[in-house]
């Protein structure tokens, strides 16, 4: 088979496994096998790509031509290569974590939700691949249909009063600013194309880049630039997985990713530092990260902690886009990567203290490292590579990102940075510290409580602390635990991962 | 058989098949009749646009007279986009009359129905390949006196008044047509379309006759193509005819209306009478802009879906009005192309709410709640219907959204494009507020147990939403023929 075919495959195989998933609906063993055997072939069909890319080509896969000029096309480049990669690797992961969770917290309509998982990563494969603006576009649109009915998953008020914000702030971004954007690129331009050096320079007045870059920042809502980044935390009414693998990874990183692209294959690095037109972004950026963590310094709601944990590292990414030098631009890249693995531990960890204890507040969750020391230790590795200290892999990524605010002359931006990192540990540690530390008398009492409803007496106090281990189900704690160790790889191996990025501001 | 007399077949077979239904009094046989005929139409449409694509426009002398004293048939890249869209939908939607009009009280009368739909198609069919204006407004009259019996066979009994009102607005509207004619006729002394243009320059642009004509005939089509604030009749109308009604006349008679504008305004009159003589564009662009948002907005309010549906018509005739106003061959092109992929999004949304309402008796949007459970292939034709009239990408919604914004560009009016946008962000909330309820409220207690649609309705409806996308990624058959028709009527000025 041809590297074509690999790519047409890779989007097509979670398609077909949408179709299968729908038959054995019934089924609900025979549907999860095929969830997760569909997820290891898309990995491997993503990985037969790899080497040419490795090697300096661009497989390219033309399928129609829409309009004029404006073909459904795929070409594969570093940039959408490594987001290809995370996405259908970490999609393994999380399907056999939702194994654990969702039948731990028995939640209902288990098939549409492997089906809608399954058409998402379709998607953002697609998105990772796109050739030109065009065809990314529509990948992105089917990316936020597709996760619609995953946010709205449980049904209730809640969860549809958050789909209406989701979609709400999600399409009218995309179609009221970003689709007139990519319109006025190719009225501009005459053509959409992902292209080395933009395709946008000496097409438009230089004054009207600031507006341009308006429209398409503003306009790709999944980056989450503040204010527009509501809809995030109120996904997180879906099921942990979703949160994790989706609103942590592939949607948001579909949306900094189209950052990125548009600032290195649309605009053109060189155009926006000459023109300045970015100046403004990076104060924007900037201003998320910090907001962003302090709104989280406030949550007590662990999975809305990590949403605006989420929100301010997107910025980082955007950020690195509006310096827009070599050295942050592949900082921002590889950063996609890094917070990819960190942020979904620490999702898996927050799915499986839900699962195993049902506590969803950090306040309620003293005393709890020790009843599930894996999962808190997992959660210590996430949170130390989001934070950005080695030997983790978020580490790298913030260093480059540094160095590239350092190239360009914007000191400021390295303040920025090292006061979120700040941040970041005064949200993120806590949570860890008070699993080990502080009074236990919480779970004294809830010792004595189940007591009082009749189980079997626990011994308790303080004298045997880990008397009692309930960690999550194991199809909850080994994915979070693979990508715990993903996090130390990352940082390992970070040379490489580097090495393959350059190219794109070469 | 020769291919010759195909312009004329193409209308004839309708024409007998329709007294045939009444004559064979069975509802089975005349159900065949007009499924065979209007497939046989369907069939001559091809053929018709495959050889008009070949060989260029095609003139039929009607029984050997010729023009422009005889009637003549012509056929131009417009006129047989439009016989395409008309007997494409008139063949989807007839084989699914038969299971939908069981549920509106009328099955004895079937016959009848199947009578009125062929003459309605017939006139239809007529007014675009017509090249003589007396015979348009014949074929008109034709096909809007059978859409008024069609209507009032709707089984609410506000089916009657709906009728009524059409009726009165209709009339209005073909007796300014005829006037028209008539003035065109005193002042240039000839009926046939392309003959009057050539002897309207000799007659004069500065001519009060002339321009009377031109007031005569833009809010006489103005009516019948409900453009916003003539529109009053189209909500009840759809609303209250049968369904199978709607979804036909939804996607067709409204096309129609705005064929014959483009016809005269542009072919007739020509672009510098029309344009530069008189002030037209302003007035166009202003109502179309208006009727894409105000009625856009009252579609969200509105709590019977066939309304919401309806008013969404006239907002999107809004967008026809729009790329007219634009007087190039980008903005044709865009508004031409939308006659097309409008008649695919609302065909296939009536057919659905048929569909619905043939189980649970009703299109409220409270007796839908908790729908998709029960009829989960019916409301996902919907959600893909839905999703063309917003104008997601890869639906043929956003191909004409696409062109219109383009289009808009090119003159340089970037506002005007950006209200493109905001206005297709109205239909994100209309068209959500029925998938919400479909999908995340509970049944009523009356409704938990019905089934799923009868596959003689859902075939159909499901043949449109392909359609919807096929169109979507497929686009040079259906952009290319409007992007000859739109150069075609602007050379013609």
């Amino acid at each position: 088979m041809d590297v074509q075919d690999y790519i047409a495959l890779a989007m097509l195989l979670p398609l077909i496994g949408t179709v299968m998933i729908w038959m054995s609906g019934p089924r609900p063993n025979q549907r999860e096998v095929v969830t997760v055997v569909t997820a290891i072939l898309t990995f491997l069909c993503v990985l037969q790509v790899l080497p040419p890319v490795l090697a300096g080509e661009n497989p390219t896969l033309i399928i129609t031509e829409i309009l004029p000029g404006l073909p459904l096309a795929f070409v594969v480049e570093p940039l959408g290569m490594m987001f290809a990669l995370i996405a259908s690797f970490l999609w393994i992961v999380t399907s056999f974590y939702a194994i654990g969770y969702m039948r731990g917290h028995n939640e209902p309509n288990q098939t549409r939700f492997y089906m809608c998982f399954a058409i998402a990563i379709s998607s953002a494969i697609a998105v990772a691949f796109s050739g030109n603006m065009f065809t990314l576009f529509i990948a992105y649109e089917v990316l936020t249909l597709s996760t619609y009915p995953l946010v709205t998953h449980n049904q209730d008020e809640e969860a549809k009063r958050a789909g209406r914000t989701y979609l709400g702030i999600l399409l009218t971004t995309s179609i009221g600013l970003l689709l007139v954007a990519i319109l006025w690129t190719w009225f501009a331009a005459g053509t959409l194309d992902f292209t080395k050096g933009g395709i946008l320079k000496g097409k438009i007045d230089d004054g009207l880049v600031i507006v341009m870059l308006f429209l398409y920042m503003y306009g790709i809502g999944k980056a989450a630039l503040m204010p527009i980044h509501r809809w995030l935390p109120a996904a997180m009414v879906a099921p942990t997985p979703v949160s994790a693998l989706l609103h942590a990874v592939a949607v948001v990183k579909a949306g900094v990713f189209t950052v990125l692209k548009v600032i290195i294959y649309i605009f053109g690095a060189d155009f926006l530092t000459e023109t300045g037109a970015s100046v403004w972004l990076m104060y924007v950026a900037g201003a998320t990260v910090l907001l962003a963590s302090l709104v989280a310094l406030t949550k007590d709601n662990l999975k809305a902690r990590l949403a605006y944990s989420t929100v301010s590292q997107l910025s980082y990414v955007v950020l690195a886009g509006a310096l827009a030098t070599s050295f942050s631009l592949v900082g921002g890249a590889m950063h996609i990567a890094m917070h990819a693995f960190g942020k979904i531990t620490l999702f898996f960890c927050a799915g499986a203290i839900m699962v195993a204890s049902h506590k969803t507040e950090i306040s309620q969750m003293r005393g709890l490292g020790w009843r599930m020391p894996f999962t808190f230790a997992a959660f210590l590795l996430g949170a130390l590579s989001v934070i950005g200290l080695p030997p983790l892999g978020g580490s790298w990524s913030k260093w480059y990102i540094a160095l590239g605010a350092a190239d360009a002359e914007q000191l400021v931006f390295i303040a920025v940075l090292m006061i979120s990192s700040l941040l970041n540990v005064a949200y993120l540690i806590p949570v860890f510290a008070r699993g080990f530390f502080g009074p236990r008398e919480e779970e004294a009492a809830q010792m004595a409580d189940a007591h009082h409803h009749g189980q079997e007496p626990e011994p308790s106090g303080h004298a045997e602390p880990k008397s009692r281990i309930a960690e999550a189900p194991l199809f909850c704690v080994i994915p979070l635990w693979i990508t715990a160790l993903g996090c130390v790889a990352l940082f390992l191996y970070a040379d490489r991962l580097y090495a393959m990025l350059e190219p794109i501001v070469k | 058989m020769s291919f010759a007399h195909l312009p004329a077949l193409v209308i004839v077979i309708p024409l007998i098949c329709a007294p045939l239904c009444v004559l064979l009094r069975r509802k089975d046989w005349a159900f065949v009749v007009a499924v065979l005929a209007t497939w046989a139409s369907f069939a001559c449409s091809i053929l018709l646009t495959i050889q008009v694509m070949e060989v260029g426009t095609i003139s039929y002398a009607m029984g050997g007279w010729a023009p422009p004293y005889g009637i003549e048939i012509r056929l131009d890249a417009l006129s047989v986009y439009i016989l395409l869209i008309v007997s494409g939908i008139g063949s989807v939607v007839a084989p699914y009359a038969r299971n939908s009009l069981l549920l509106e009280h009328i099955e004895e009368r079937a016959h009848m129905f199947f009578s009125a739909y062929l003459l309605c198609l017939c006139g239809l069919m007529g007014v675009t390949v017509t090249g003589d204006a007396f015979n348009l407004f014949v074929f008109l009259e034709i096909s809007s006196l059978s859409s008024y019996v069609l209507i009032a066979l709707g089984s609410d009994r506000r089916a009657l008044t709906a009728s009524y009102q059409y009726l009165v607005m209709g009339t209005i509207g073909a007796t300014f047509i005829v006037i028209a004619v008539g003035l065109l006729y005193q002042a240039t002394g000839s009926l046939n379309m392309a003959d009057i243009a050539n002897r309207l320059p000799e007659a004069g642009y500065t001519n009060r006759t002339v321009i009377a004509a031109f007031a005569f005939l833009v809010i006489g089509a103005g009516l019948k193509i409900a453009i916003f604030p003539l529109h009053q009749w189209l909500p009840n109308a759809y609303t209250y005819a049968p369904n199978v009604v709607s979804a036909f006349l939804a996607a067709t008679a409204t096309k129609v209306s705005v064929y014959i504008l483009l016809r005269f305004v542009f072919s007739v009159f020509g672009v510098e009478f029309s344009f530069e003589t008189l002030p037209t564009a302003l007035p166009f662009l202003v109502l179309a802009v208006l009727a894409m948002f105000l009625p856009s907005i009252v579609a969200c309010f509105q709590k019977n879906v066939k309304r919401v549906l309806a008013y969404s018509s006239v907002a999107q005739i809004g967008y026809m009005i729009l790329g007219l106003g634009f007087v190039s061959v980008a903005g044709l092109t865009a508004s031409i192309l939308h006659l097309f992929n409008h008649a695919l999004m609302k065909g296939a949304l009536f057919l659905v709410l048929g569909a619905v309402f043939y189980r649970i008796g009703s299109c409220h949007i409270d007796r839908m709640a908790g729908l998709a459970k029960r009829m989960p292939w019916t409301m996902a034709a919907f959600v893909g219907g839905g999703l063309s009239l917003i104008g997601v990408p890869t639906t043929a919604g956003f191909v004409s959204k696409w062109y219109l914004i383009l289009a808009a560009l090119e003159k340089g009016w970037w506002y005007v494009a950006v209200l493109i946008v905001v206005s297709s962000l109205i239909a994100v909330v209309y068209v959500f507020r029925v998938i919400e309820a479909a999908y995340f409220r509970d049944a009523p207690e009356d409704l938990r147990d019905v089934a799923e649609a009868p596959i003689s309705l859902l075939v159909p409806a499901w043949i449109l939403v392909f359609a919807n996308f096929y169109f979507g990624v497929e686009t040079s058959v259906s952009v290319g023929i409007a992007e000859r028709a739109a150069q075609a009527l602007m050379g013609a000025g």
